[in-house]
């Protein structure tokens, strides 16, 4: 790949002074792919583990006690309504030195490291939008289609499966694509406890090779290219999961 | 056809029972964050108390947990409150440098938005396409992207010949914060000036009011009333968003919290005192204010 490309960003950066080192210098470009790979591992994960969260607490909003349908209420009004970023710092430096580190041949390392609690804290972040997004698919489900599954000789789980969670899921999608674009964009603020993604690792070369106009440029390319892939691909896919006659 | 389907629209969504409109609902809500690219704050009373609960906890257990000798949490936090709030004496850093880039961003970004929008109603094909990439482009790009951009390629002072205008760090922070709030407000703009039935447009015309006059005379006055409530939703975005110039050492509340909790030999129990104390006056801050937009969404949906 490297070996296709260097010949000409190299007599670009020597023709024109715009220095894309990255595309011709294997040890930028092995930091570039390595901040890419570690870009998508960050949004997969915090994805993934805001829809758990998401699903969970859904379930848990329906729970009989009441205590825990409150704290559920104040975790999601404390995560819509503070700065994801000073959560991300909540997260990392107050719950980061509280939890146990273990001795790596002479230094203290924590269980869960900076990219472990950037997940964590994201996934927390995007899960708060995600219960209620989940909740509301569920309520749309009416008991009395609860009750013709049942009758048709369907197991609780059964009718979850087949019945309810089918027509549940069509209902969250639009709002469920919105969020994870959101939360695809929120993954930048890793940056702040030094997660090596994307845009620290662009931080990083620049710093090292002094070009900070074409690495914004290659940033600005790699983002809005990942957010047109979600949302093209959300789009494709919310049209081929709607129920007929809604809207 | 598209006509007709918009007609039966409402017959439509209610032949099939078999959702709930909760689903309606939630649909609904899904195309208003769409068109305003965010979530709409939504904050109750009893989310005070919450805030509240968990600024008291970290108090209380911080200073149990403080060991004896040194100086106790509480006393550190009341130390460092009035330099986080408002930086050394004399300046207006810490909270109110959030307040004032947050002031700033939102305005540029409005004057800058509501341009951008009415660019992208323009009857020019080449001004529509134009306006509508810059948006897109703008709209789609992280926050932190934005504000690197604008932090290291923006000059550190300005040059006119006759005179130099420093420009500081706080400053390129508010153009920053600009550029995205001016694509979600020009967004916005668009929308609201296309949700207007076209009846509005046509009989402006037979009362021969130019495009320029039936514009700033009949649509956009009626839009001001519809953006309202997302302006102030977005102002509360904007409000919690600031935080992260501190990033680029921005002397904001986030940077004088990290640089306090430092001079107090970063010990442990005071961490989440301190940043405990940031979420709750971030929150004291946006909680009035996202009250009253969604007061202010309540009377306009009842007028209109």
């Amino acid at each position: 790949m490297l070996d296709a490309i260097a010949p000409f960003f190299q007599s670009f950066y020597d023709d024109t002074g715009w220095n894309f080192v990255i595309f011709y210098e294997q040890y930028e470009y092995d930091r570039f792919i390595e901040g890419i790979w570690t870009s998508l591992q960050l949004i997969v994960a915090s994805l993934i583990f805001s829809l758990v969260v998401g699903i969970v607490g859904a379930w848990a909003q329906g729970a009989k006690f009441a205590i825990v349908r409150y704290v559920i209420a104040g975790y999601i009004q404390i995560f819509r309504n503070t700065p994801p970023f000073v959560q991300i710092l909540f997260f990392y430096f107050v719950l980061g030195n509280l939890t146990p580190s273990y001795d790596a041949g002479g230094y203290q390392v924590a269980w869960i490291g900076n990219f472990g609690w950037a997940v964590i804290s994201l996934g927390f972040f995007a899960g708060a939008f995600n219960v209620e997004i989940f909740r509301s698919g569920i309520e749309a489900v009416p008991e009395s289609t609860r009750e013709a599954a049942s009758a048709l000789g369907y197991t609780r789980l059964q009718a979850y499966i087949y019945v309810i969670f089918p027509l549940a899921f069509r209902v969250c999608l639009p709002a469920l694509n919105n969020n994870l674009v959101n939360l695809l964009k929120t993954t930048t603020l890793a940056y702040g406890i030094a997660v090596p993604e994307m845009m620290y690792t662009a931080n990083q070369i620049w710093s090292d090779n002094v070009n900070v106009p074409e690495m914004m440029i290659v940033l600005f390319i790699f983002y809005v290219a990942l957010v047109a892939v979600l949302v093209y691909g959300m789009h494709k896919w919310e049209h081929k999961m709607k129920i007929p006659g809604y809207g | 056809m598209d006509r007709v389907k918009n007609r039966l629209g409402g017959l439509t969504r209610t032949d099939l029972p078999v959702l709930l409109p909760v689903a309606a609902q939630s649909r609904q809500a899904a195309l208003i964050e769409r068109r305003e690219g965010t979530y709409r704050l939504n904050m109750q009373p009893r989310h005070a108390l919450w805030a509240a609960a968990l600024f008291i906890g970290a108090c209380g257990a911080a200073q149990a947990a403080a060991p004896a000798g040194l100086i106790s949490p509480m006393d550190a936090l009341f130390k460092w409150m009035s330099f986080i709030l408002w930086g050394p004496e004399g300046q207006l850093t810490g909270f109110s440098l959030n307040l004032i880039i947050s002031f700033f961003a939102m305005a540029f970004g409005t004057v800058a938005g509501t341009a951008l929008g009415l660019m992208q109603v323009s009857l020019l094909l080449p001004v529509r396409q134009g306006s509508w990439l810059v948006t897109q482009f703008f709209r789609n790009s992280p926050w932190l992207v934005l504000l690197f951009t604008i932090m290291l390629l923006f000059p550190f002072e300005i040059d006119l010949g006759f005179t130099v205008i420093p420009v500081p760090d706080w400053m390129k922070a508010v153009v920053g914060f600009s550029l995205p709030v001016m694509a979600n407000i020009s967004e916005i703009v668009r929308g609201a000036v296309q949700s207007l039935p076209s009846g509005q447009w046509e009989s402006a015309e037979s009362l021969a009011f130019n495009r320029r006059q039936t514009m700033w005379m009949i649509i956009l006055p009626q839009c001001v009333k519809r953006m309202i409530p997302s302006w102030i939703n977005w102002y509360c975005i904007l409000a919690m968003a600031t935080p992260l110039c501190s990033i680029m050492g921005v002397e904001e509340s986030v940077t004088y919290t990290a640089q306090a909790l430092n001079a107090e030999g970063d010990r442990p129990e005071l961490i989440p005192v301190f940043y405990s104390f940031l979420l709750i006056i971030h929150f004291i801050y946006t909680y009035p204010i996202a009250r009253w937009s969604i007061q202010l969404e309540k009377r306009f949906v009842v007028k209109m």
